[in-house]
């Protein structure tokens, strides 16, 4: 019974804590968390856009995404070259236009993991994921809204700054990655089916 | 008794034993398994297996440090490497660190131009150029975009990646902050390789006596810490050593447990020492023999001193016990000589055995068992003193007449086991027989398992198909492998293999070398021809100044060999794929299936056939162990089936059909019901269990043609003296074979067990059948 009411106390302290952190009371991130968690599954399309510095023009590519509660979810790129990345709970898989498959386990790859749950936890919204890899930080309101994630490893710093990640509700408009030597890439996702 | 010291048949005696003990001073002992691992029939493969057991990947030792946490496991990984690279007896030590990383990826990007198999004259005009280019920069606009991203300035045209592709689909070793790790994460893995091949066993077991001594020598380990180790160097060195152990643990306490039995029933120190007399003697002319015929012993033969000792010490015990009670000497020595024989029948057929260390075993018995007999039959008598004071073992006699009397009666109960045997095996006449090559190792199943475990952490293939070639020199050899890899990767396209590694990918001939550095554009062309190629592109030739230097660099750099691949991951490797023998060079390549297990191996000879590339053998290791494990096995129950034929046939001529039919009904029924015995617990049977029977056939033919001689059976009291000396003689072998049975050595316990079993049923089964009732001959 005092177990209860101690870890009832601690976690309505805990809501108030990180409410105030966030200096936007009126949306906070366990509220986009659980937004985003009610979605089981969703089909959409996506454009990249990738803009190096050492190329005159953004590199572009196109294709579809799938996802389904809770941990799977499946990068299908169409264009300029067909390739494929699936993601199954632990065990990321790329597929090439061959039908030549390569697995990589993310336990073995902590940067990777770092990489994939940005998407994936935003999805699911599973927030101890996030927060594993990332501090993250939100703006704006239930309608529009703009998640921001630091990563806290050093590795991952060392490759990405920042990633943003907008949208409106439960739906997922943009993400972009934001790469230390000031490249960056830009996705845009549309035509939702969710579930 | 000085005149009798001298009488010929004693100097005979001593002058066979001076002459087997000066053999044997020069007899070379050898202990590893490989004489009783089945020999190859074809050379080629034979040597396949010998570079298995000896060559380059036997020299892999793979080392996992377990316990306390990730932190101080890769502390002491660290520090383990640190120790041991320096020291001559590893030629490469690694945990999979950032050093010996970057060195890979160094050698591997440095030498692009030189190793890159898409490097041909076509790609290096402007069009090639252009395509090349736009390609990578696909690359780069996919998942893996990041990282082809770093490499364009200096590799715009994607050699790295060309490379890189070979290699996709491995399983790597896992690797946590920068050091491999297990799969589950609780291990820290290193790879180690041996200077010595496996031939040194000695100096494979003073390098891995130097990782162990390292490991407990670094410094503020945490006490709860621990080194595992692996790999067939590994492996043979404990064999060896539980080996060593087991040959002089079993001999020591077989020889103490017989001596103590004897002592309890002679009782006198005298007739003990005597009774050991053909022992000693049978031991050291099997040896002699076997050095003479074989050139060495094996260990293993001498484990099986101790089998001797519970077969010769029988006839001393016979004769003892049974001359002690007067008796008839010329019936006596007829049975003996008849139970010899029938021995030596069923070991002749061990010596026809193609398996090595089966011959062996055989050779040893016959003349060991010979020598024994005559020692009894010739020079005991003459040592003997004229009367025994042979402790009165009539009280025990009645005793055992009874229960002897009462087993007779039961003689049913041998239907019945039978039937019972009959219908355990019919049952699972599937499954007798074990065709794996390990049940012979005598590695611990929890060894077998940390092998397992540290060869998937390590991402290693288990060698199961191999492609394999010699050519007479290094050249010729890489030469012959890119052919071979050209149909190899047709092969993986179309799916019949699953993946492959050739030597070249590591290392190309010097042939293909030059052949690359002229398609690249000659100096002075790079740069216009790189402007032309980048027309209709979003790269400025500005971004890939580094291209053009690298180029024109790889045009004069020198050709790689072996040496430039020195500390890298690569090189060990290498190693195991190209093996430098005298005269000539070994080619390996690992065959990795498709999907589930199997590789459809008639489809890859038939491709390897059709670009005249007939000499590369493709084998399935596996299919070709077993299915020889498999011919010897077949070949050891022929003899075994003509062994006991002629034994029937030998006791049907000299003692008549009826008293053979008495001898070898309880022999077969014993022989039956171990085996069924041996089925119902589960136990697969081997060669060796084989061998087992034989021996039970061997012994268990004298207690039946003891049980059995009317002629020698005088008087019951007489009776009541050999009935003593048949279960004196039977506690004797089983004691020493079930001592043997208790082994931690597979081929020493499955002997040992089953002729255990198989002796004491072969006594109890004989007298119930073959026994001369008391009542046919009373007094």
């Amino acid at each position: 019974m005092r177990v209860s009411i101690i870890s009832k106390t601690l976690a309505g302290l805990f809501v108030v804590l990180s409410a105030s952190s966030l200096h936007a009371a009126d949306f906070s991130l366990s509220e986009l968390m659980q937004q985003l968690g009610q979605k089981k599954s969703g089909t959409a399309t996506f454009v990249e856009k990738k803009y190096i510095a050492m190329l005159k023009q953004p590199l572009e590519s196109s294709g579809e995404l799938a996802f389904t509660a809770p941990d799977r979810l499946e990068k299908r790129t169409l264009k300029p070259k067909a390739e494929a990345v699936l993601l199954e709970g632990n065990k990321l898989t790329l597929e090439r236009s061959d039908g030549r498959k390569m697995s990589v386990n993310l336990s073995d790859r902590p940067e990777v993991s770092a990489f994939v749950e940005s998407i994936r936890a935003t999805l699911s919204g599973d927030r101890n994921a996030l927060e594993r890899y990332y501090t993250p930080s939100l703006s704006g309101g239930s309608e529009e809204w703009q998640l921001k994630l630091t990563p806290l490893q050093a590795r991952m710093q060392k490759v990405i700054s920042q990633i943003r990640i907008a949208g409106s509700r439960a739906q997922v408009k943009t993400i972009e990655f934001l790469q230390a030597d000031g490249d960056r890439s830009e996705m845009t996702i549309t035509g939702t089916s969710a579930k | 008794m000085k005149t009798r010291l001298f009488k010929p048949v004693i100097l005979i005696w001593l002058a066979a034993m001076l002459a087997s003990v000066l053999v044997i001073s020069q007899t070379r002992f050898v202990a590893d398994l490989s004489a009783f691992m089945p020999k190859l029939p074809s050379a080629r493969q034979q040597m396949l297996i010998d570079q298995l057991r000896d060559g380059a990947i036997a020299r892999l030792v793979l080392v996992g440090i377990e316990g306390a946490d990730e932190d101080e496991r890769g502390r002491l990984s660290r520090l383990l490497v640190g120790k041991l690279s320096g020291n001559p007896r590893f030629t490469a030590v690694q945990n999979g660190d950032r050093q010996t990383q970057q060195r890979d990826q160094q050698y591997f990007f440095d030498n692009r131009y030189l190793l890159s198999p898409a490097v041909t004259p076509q790609r290096f005009t402007a069009a090639g150029m252009h395509d090349a280019i736009q390609d990578t920069l696909l690359a780069m606009s996919g998942d893996a975009g990041l990282i082809v991203k770093k490499i364009l300035p200096r590799d715009p045209t994607g050699e790295t990646l060309q490379i890189l592709e070979q290699f996709m689909g491995e399983s790597q070793p896992s690797t946590s902050k920068d050091i491999w790790v297990s799969r589950d994460g609780k291990r820290a893995v290193l790879l180690l390789q041996l200077a010595e091949s496996g031939l040194n066993t000695d100096a494979q077991a003073t390098a891995l006596e130097d990782v162990k001594q390292a490991f407990a020598s670094l410094p503020a380990r945490h006490a709860d810490t621990r080194l595992v180790m692996s790999g067939t160097s590994v492996i043979s060195v404990a064999s060896r050593n539980i080996i060593q152990s087991e040959v002089e643990r079993l001999a020591t306490l077989g020889t103490l447990l017989v001596v103590a039995l004897l002592l309890l029933v002679y009782r006198s120190l005298p007739l003990l020492l005597l009774g050991l007399i053909p022992v000693v003697s049978g031991a050291l002319v099997g040896i002699a023999s076997v050095s003479l015929g074989f050139g060495h012993v094996h260990g293993l033969t001498l484990g099986f001193g101790t089998t001797l000792i519970g077969e010769a010490v029988d006839y001393s015990i016979y004769l003892f016990i049974q001359r002690a009670g007067g008796g008839n000497p010329s019936h006596f020595w007829r049975t003996i000589r008849l139970g010899v024989l029938t021995s030596i029948t069923g070991f002749a057929a061990l010596m026809c055995s193609s398996f090595p260390g089966l011959s062996q075993l055989g050779l040893y018995s016959i003349s060991g068992l010979v020598t024994a007999a005559l020692v009894t039959r010739y020079v005991l008598p003459l040592l003997m003193p004229a009367r025994l004071n042979l402790r009165d073992l009539s009280k025990p006699g009645l005793l055992l007449q009874k229960v002897l009397d009462g087993l007779t009666r039961l003689r049913w109960l041998l239907a019945v086991a039978m039937l019972a045997a009959v219908a355990v095996l019919a049952l699972h006449h599937q499954d007798i027989w074990n065709r794996q090559l390990n049940a012979l190792s005598s590695t611990s199943p929890a060894q077998n398992k940390l092998d397992a475990e540290l060869r998937a952490d390590l991402g290693g293939n288990d060698m199961r198909y191999v492609a394999s070639f010699s050519a007479p020199d290094q050249e010729s050899a890489l030469q012959l492998a890119e052919r071979t890899r050209r149909v190899l990767q047709q092969l993986n396209r179309q799916n019949v293999i699953g993946g492959f590694h050739t030597p070249d990918e590591l290392l190309p001939s010097i042939a293909t070398q030059r052949a690359r550095q002229a398609a690249l554009p000659p100096a002075g062309t790079a740069a216009p021809r790189l402007a032309e190629a980048l027309q209709g592109l979003p790269v400025d030739a500005s971004q890939l100044q580094g291209f053009v230097s690298d180029v024109t660099r790889a045009q004069q750099q020198a050709l790689l060999s072996r040496a430039s691949l020195h500390g890298s991951a690569a090189s060990v490797l290498l190693d195991s794929m190209l093996i430098k023998r005298p005269g000539s060079d070994l080619v390996l390549m690992p065959l990795r299936p498709a999907s589930g297990e199997n590789i459809a191996l008639d489809k890859v000879r038939a491709a390897l056939a059709a670009q005249q590339l007939g000499q590369v053998t493709v084998i399935d290791l596996l299919e070709e162990t077993t299915a020889i494990f498999d011919s010897y096995t077949h070949e050891a129950l022929l003899f075994s089936s003509l062994g006991s034929l002629a034994i029937l046939l030998l006791l049907g001529v000299t003692c008549g059909w009826l008293q053979a039919a008495r001898v070898t009904i309880p022999l077969g029924c014993a022989v039956l019901c171990t085996v069924a015995l041996l089925d119902a617990c589960g136990i697969q049977l081997t060669i060796l269990h084989l061998v087992g029977l034989l021996l039970v056939v061997a012994i268990g033919s004298n207690y039946a043609l003891f049980f059995a001689n009317k002629q020698q059976l005088g008087s019951a009291a007489e009776q009541r003296q050999v009935e003593v000396s048949l279960v004196v003689a039977n506690l004797a072998t089983v004691t020493s074979f079930g001592l043997l049975g208790s082994s931690n050595v597979p081929v020493l316990s499955y002997i040992g067990s089953t002729v255990a079993i198989g002796a004491l049923l072969a006594l109890l089964f004989a007298a119930m059948m073959a026994r001369m009732t008391p009542r046919a001959l009373s007094d």
